[in-house]
């Protein structure tokens, strides 16, 4: 087996953002003293003049990262997810969301794989409010490689977008000529037992239980639903009547996030059971990121495991 | 400031104020005191300074707006009808479900306005993200913002200080329109942030204080305010809440209720006689 290579998402933020920079010089970068740590810093290093530094103020960044796009032009702004989405949930709603604004919204170190620095940071809470706010594009994208994408395509988008992205290295999953599409779901594998519907970290942890399920005659589809918002409802509602069962994986909250979206949309229009592989409703800890992965149940035995819970419920 | 000028600016605002009452009583709801108080700011902003076009609401390079303190948009839509970015017809509609009038500022909707607010404290850094705007990418116009005194109790008021120094954006004006009421009652009751001028000193703003009901102090603020370089301006305006309705000025319970029938019918006649005295 060839080595897997792991690249965290925040490392496809700015090479994407470089490309883009490369290309364009209708938009600016914001930061709240964060650059180091989200990889906004690569741009800045690359074009100073492009790039400013809010310093630690969110909910300001987020409001003059309206006032920019009000005027027309183009602005990407990051953080922590904690704090770019959690503190600054109502500038964003108000300010970005109300008067549907062209505000690029990259936040990382989402999610409990924030490891050490424990429940404060990890945020785990973001894709749930985000989904409350009419017409934002929420993308988690699964590796560095569709982060990179995702950025390119968001730059593209006209409106309110939010990107999540990781501290964490995770394995690379698809080569350079991959294709993202804003909106559109990716089935990585075919199968017509159970589907999983992964989003962010947990598609490599989806590929692992399509391979302990394989071992055991289940076959599982496999699908990476990096865009959360719009759902891929046909994705959804055919991987619901073909394989009767869906299981979802998140590095978020159980409430209100992929598995909440899925959920819905299957209640109003092919109910099938759903089984969210996801954080309970509880906050993390610090501890290495790989120990927390374990030990909240965000891995590839643990997603088989719901599977096989959510087969056993056809019966 | 010529005499002229003087006396055709006070009958706009007149008629600004007579929106404000038409607006509310019709409403039956909305910001009638605050509204007032900064009617005259915004009368000479629309009708002598900024470079904007009724006809061409989205004009590029234009000056922009923004209504930091939103709940006074009463004040501003009765500006922008009188200058003529939409019917005055549509005051009466405000807040009613079929207009475009919303309860506070709706930039996707209504002409005239850059950017929508009324959750406090984030007007101030969205027109400093244009003013930064204009800095970065061109073409170069200037920014104005209207803030509450109450308003600068919230904390990004601040952050947004803070960062408009740090970038020098002398393209940045903020009036605070300094009328001293809140809704629970006096600022300095409540939790006052005075003083405002020496905080925005500190803040490494230019600061001007002005009556912010005398047009010729208005003008004369606004124009050191485009010889400052390096930094924002902000110019503190000593208001009356309620300014030209006599049983409503400098009344905390006229914050943000609207007038009935009978007070409507005063207050228009009040300020009918005003105007009446002005010609």
């Amino acid at each position: 087996m060839a080595e897997v290579i792991k690249k965290a998402t925040r490392e496809g933020y700015g090479s994407g953002l470089i490309k883009l920079g490369k290309k364009y010089d209708d938009f600016i970068v914001m930061d709240a003293d964060l650059a180091a740590a989200t990889k906004s810093g690569a741009f800045k290093k690359e074009f100073p003049d492009r790039f400013y530094n809010c310093g630690i103020a969110e909910q300001n960044m987020m409001s003059i990262a309206a006032g920019v796009a009000a005027t027309g032009k183009k602005v990407f702004a990051s953080s922590f997810a904690m704090f770019a989405i959690g503190r600054a949930f109502e500038q964003i709603r108000n300010s970005i969301g109300y008067p549907h604004l062209n505000v690029k919204i990259c936040a990382t170190h989402a999610g409990i794989s924030v490891g050490e620095d424990g429940a404060t940071h990890q945020c785990n809470e973001d894709i749930a409010l985000m989904r409350t706010i009419p017409g934002m594009v929420i993308i988690n994208p699964a590796d560095a490689v569709e982060a990179e994408k995702a950025v390119e395509a968001v730059y593209g988008f006209d409106g309110p977008s939010y990107i999540r992205l990781g501290r964490l290295a995770v394995p690379v999953i698809f080569d350079d000529d991959y294709k993202f599409e804003i909106g559109k779901a990716v089935t990585l594998k075919e199968g017509n037992d159970v589907t999983i519907i992964a989003t962010g970290l947990m598609v490599a942890e989806a590929l692992e239980a399509y391979e302990i399920l394989k071992a055991e005659g289940i076959n599982a589809r496999i699908i990476n639903m990096a865009t959360i918002k719009p759902l891929d409802n046909e994705a959804v509602i055919k991987a619901a009547k073909e394989t009767g069962v869906i299981v979802t994986a998140e590095e978020h909250s159980v409430v209100g996030g992929l598995g909440s979206a899925v959920a819905d949309l299957v209640t109003n229009e092919y109910p099938v059971p759903v089984i969210k592989v996801a954080m309970q409703d509880a906050y993390g800890k610090s501890g290495p990121a790989a120990t927390l992965l374990d030990e909240y149940g965000f891995r590839g035995k643990d997603i088989a495991a719901a599977a096989k819970r959510a087969i056993a419920l056809k019966k | 400031m010529d005499s002229l000028t003087e006396k055709t600016l006070k009958q706009t605002a007149c008629k600004v104020r007579m929106g404000i009452i038409e607006g509310t009583h019709a409403a039956k709801a909305g910001h009638p005191g605050g509204s007032l108080s900064c009617a005259d700011i915004l009368t000479y902003l629309y009708f002598e300074h900024m470079n904007v076009d009724p006809k061409n609401p989205k004009m590029e390079g234009r000056d922009r707006f923004v209504l930091s303190k939103g709940h006074a948009a009463p004040a501003l839509y009765a500006t922008l009808a009188e200058r003529g970015f939409f019917s005055t017809d549509l005051i009466k509609t405000l807040r009613k479900p079929d207009s475009i009038l919303q309860g506070h500022p709706d930039m996707k909707n209504i002409p005239g306005v850059d950017m929508s607010t009324g959750s406090l404290g984030q007007g101030i850094s969205c027109a400093v993200g244009m003013a930064l705007s204009s800095k970065h990418f061109g073409p170069n116009y200037r920014v104005y913002t209207i803030l509450g005194d109450g308003e600068s109790e919230e904390g990004q008021v601040w952050e947004a200080a803070m960062f408009a120094a740090n970038k020098k954006l002398d393209n940045l004006v903020a009036f605070l329109d300094l009328n001293n009421l809140q809704i629970d009652g006096t600022v300095d009751e409540v939790n006052s942030p005075k003083p405002l001028d020496k905080k925005f000193e500190a803040f490494n703003w230019h600061v001007i204080t002005i009556d912010g009901h005398d047009f010729a102090a208005i003008e004369a603020a606004l124009n050191e305010a485009k010889t400052v370089k390096g930094k924002p301006t902000a110019i503190i305006a000593n208001t009356i809440k309620g300014k030209g309705v006599s049983f409503m000025e400098d009344q905390v319970g006229w914050h943000g209720v609207a007038p009935n029938d009978e007070q409507a019918a005063t207050a228009m006649d009040e300020l009918n006689k005003q105007l009446e005295a002005l010609k």
